[in-house]
């Protein structure tokens, strides 16, 4: 860091200009001074204010019932990890299978259609492309729980409520109009000259695609691949609605978010505390790993999907 | 290659593309949100096969739901103070961490460990709002067991006897909800608005400065109309963000798909739900999705059109 920072208190002696003027040097210093306090102080509080709670709630998770309902400022007592045993137990563990099964599917599936449509608009003009163009699109604009009613009855009528197939489908149609719209500007920028020489070689319009032009959009797939990936995966109201057991017998199919939700439910009724947790912690943790881990395309991949 | 042969393979290939993509979406998108609309005029109960058309009858029941209308207020509440709020405390942030460490003449930099806070802040934009869910419901807890009544009662500001019942309070629950909101957005505008303010040409930064420009002028005369487009398309997405809230109202407050305490925090979302899975009013849910399209779509125009400025290329 190369600005001087001075004491607090020796910058709030000196009188802080407003606004400064060529000339005005040792004013305009002061200020910078004053305001660098100012500033480094509001940055850290709101830095603090996002990973104390966090840590708290993973502490959380090596308290007693007793301890979590006594006072929130108690030190752990119980430095086992048992708890994360009796939440994987209880069903953690098998709402992280849900998840990924659903999305080992359906995000390549997004991808996929996504990226098809969205190069046939792009390229290749035909009567009613734009129609169909602002059909995809103009899905974005609305609100899901619009369509939560007639979708619920949608599903049902496939015999597909409760089903990962019936979900991944789901994700699939309504990823489809970002995913869409994305790529669209994405192919649009790549050159003609390659298709041309490509077709001049003699190759298809399936192989070009998926030889030429998909390899050549890798940085858009990525940016709408981790779009998709972290809203798939967060997605909360669509499972809600369209994962429920039909009949007693049916088996839970619950995604993590919902069987998170379901456990803090459960542990409110049980008093087991802890073990919600620890449940909040283990789903914490693989996103904070990832995070960490490509926190730059993250970033980039989010501003730049909703920039777009 | 003939030319028809070529342009015949050509609508083979568009139609293969096209087709599984747009079935899909048809039949899971676009067809319900057109059924929705019929849906609302009809008194379908959702388990029955057979309703009647009823007209605008459910319209007109909702102008009078009490409910529904505390619901719509709450709605247009988070969407004044979501965006501004949200906004406001991003392009400070974002000032300090890309232009903000500058000491007198030392040309135009962020302050030190800029990268860190941007990091940091990001975070909880990766979690899923049923994680803050449970957080939240953790911090806001009506014991000294939660974080903020625990924090409150060590440095004295309310006694142990007495914990805030943050959100069975009428008065607070739903700014309780909102600062979880603002929590979880504020890193990811700060961001945006960094990415923006990066692709501002260093010399029109340090023009300003040579004219005598300090901070406050910089940042009101410079900073904020170049970077306008991305307010712009914030205030557009947070107000979306605040007309939903599906998640934290009925997973964090009390009632059948929350809006408790005495439907003090309900929203259109928690009310539409209530309607459709738990009272069976499937017809009449429909009508309030109808609503919420027309109130998002009127909200976008308003926000495009009130903040419509010249567009200042560089």
């Amino acid at each position: 860091m190369t600005t001087v920072i001075k004491a607090p208190g020796e910058a709030a002696a000196e009188r802080p200009g407003k606004t400064g003027r060529p000339g005005e040097g040792d004013k305009r210093r002061s200020e910078g001074v004053v305001l660098n306090v100012f500033s480094h102080g509001f940055l850290a509080l709101w830095a603090i204010m996002i990973v104390l709670p966090l840590i708290w709630l993973a502490l959380g998770a090596f308290k007693t019932d007793a301890q979590i309902g006594g006072s929130a400022l108690s030190w752990p007592a119980n430095w086992h990890f048992d708890a994360f045993g009796r939440a994987w137990d209880k069903g953690i563990g098998g709402y992280f299978a849900n998840t990924f099964i659903v999305l080992v599917f359906s995000v390549p599936l997004t991808m996929l259609f996504g990226s098809m449509a969205a190069y046939v608009l792009a390229r290749y003009p035909f009567k009613g492309n734009r129609v169909v163009y602002y059909f995809f699109v103009s899905g974005a604009m609305f609100p899901v729980f619009l369509a939560l009613v007639p979708l619920f009855f949608m599903v049902k009528r496939f015999d597909m409520l409760n089903t990962y197939q019936g979900l991944i489908l789901v994700y699939v149609a309504y990823s489809m109009p970002f995913t869409v719209f994305f790529m669209h500007s994405f192919f649009r920028t790549l050159p003609t000259a390659i298709h041309e020489a490509a077709v001049i070689d003699g190759a298809s319009d399936t192989r070009i695609f998926f030889q030429v032009m998909l390899p050549m959009a890798k940085p858009g797939l990525i940016s709408v691949g981790i779009f998709n990936v972290l809203g798939q995966w967060n997605q909360y109201i669509l499972p809600a609605v369209l994962m429920q057991p039909q009949t007693s017998g049916e088996p839970e199919r619950y995604m993590l978010t919902q069987g998170l939700v379901q456990l803090q439910y459960q542990m409110g009724y049980e008093t087991d505390l802890p073990v919600l947790f620890a449940g909040a912690t283990i789903a914490i943790i693989p996103m904070l790993a990832v995070y960490l881990s490509f926190q730059r395309q993250i970033q980039a991949g989010l501003t730049s999907a909703t920039l777009k | 290659m003939s030319h028809v042969a070529q342009s015949k393979g050509r609508a083979g290939f568009i139609t293969g593309f096209l087709f599984a993509p747009l079935a899909l979406y048809l039949t899971f998108v676009i067809w319900p949100y057109v059924q929705t609309f019929g849906y609302s005029f009809t008194n379908w109960t959702g388990q029955s096969p057979t309703f009647d058309f009823v007209g605008l009858d459910n319209y007109a029941t909702l102008l009078n739901d009490e409910v529904f209308r505390g619901a719509l207020w709450h709605n247009l509440l988070l969407l004044v103070f979501v965006p501004v709020i949200t906004i406001l405390l991003a392009l400070f942030f974002a000032f300090m961490v890309n232009a903000g460490g500058r000491s007198g003449a030392g040309g135009v930099r962020g302050v030190g460990g800029s990268r860190f806070y941007k990091v940091v802040y990001f975070f909880p934009q990766v979690l899923s709002l049923a994680i803050l869910a449970v957080l939240f419901g953790a911090i806001y807890r009506s014991d000294e067991g939660g974080l903020l009544n625990g924090f409150l009662v060590k440095v004295g500001l309310i006694s142990p006897q007495h914990p805030v019942e943050w959100l069975n309070e009428p008065n607070f629950v739903l700014w309780c909800l909102l600062f979880v909101v603002v929590w979880h957005g504020v890193g990811f505008y700060l961001v945006l608005f960094s990415a923006a303010m990066q692709s501002v040409p260093r010399d029109i930064y340090e023009a300003a400065l040579l004219d005598g420009a300090g901070r406050a002028q910089t940042f009101f005369k410079v900073t904020l109309p170049l970077l306008w487009d991305s307010v712009q398309t914030s205030a557009v997405y947070l107000g979306i963000a605040a007309m939903d809230m599906f998640v934290l109202v009925s997973t964090m407050t009390s009632g059948q798909f929350g809006g408790g305490p005495d439907h003090h925090s309900e929203v259109m979302a928690t009310v539409l739900m209530r309607n459709f899975l738990y009272f069976g009013k499937s017809g009449y849910a429909c009508a309030m999705g109808v609503v919420m399209l027309v109130l998002t779509m009127i909200l976008s125009v308003i926000t495009l059109r009130a903040t419509r400025r010249e567009r200042i290329e560089f």
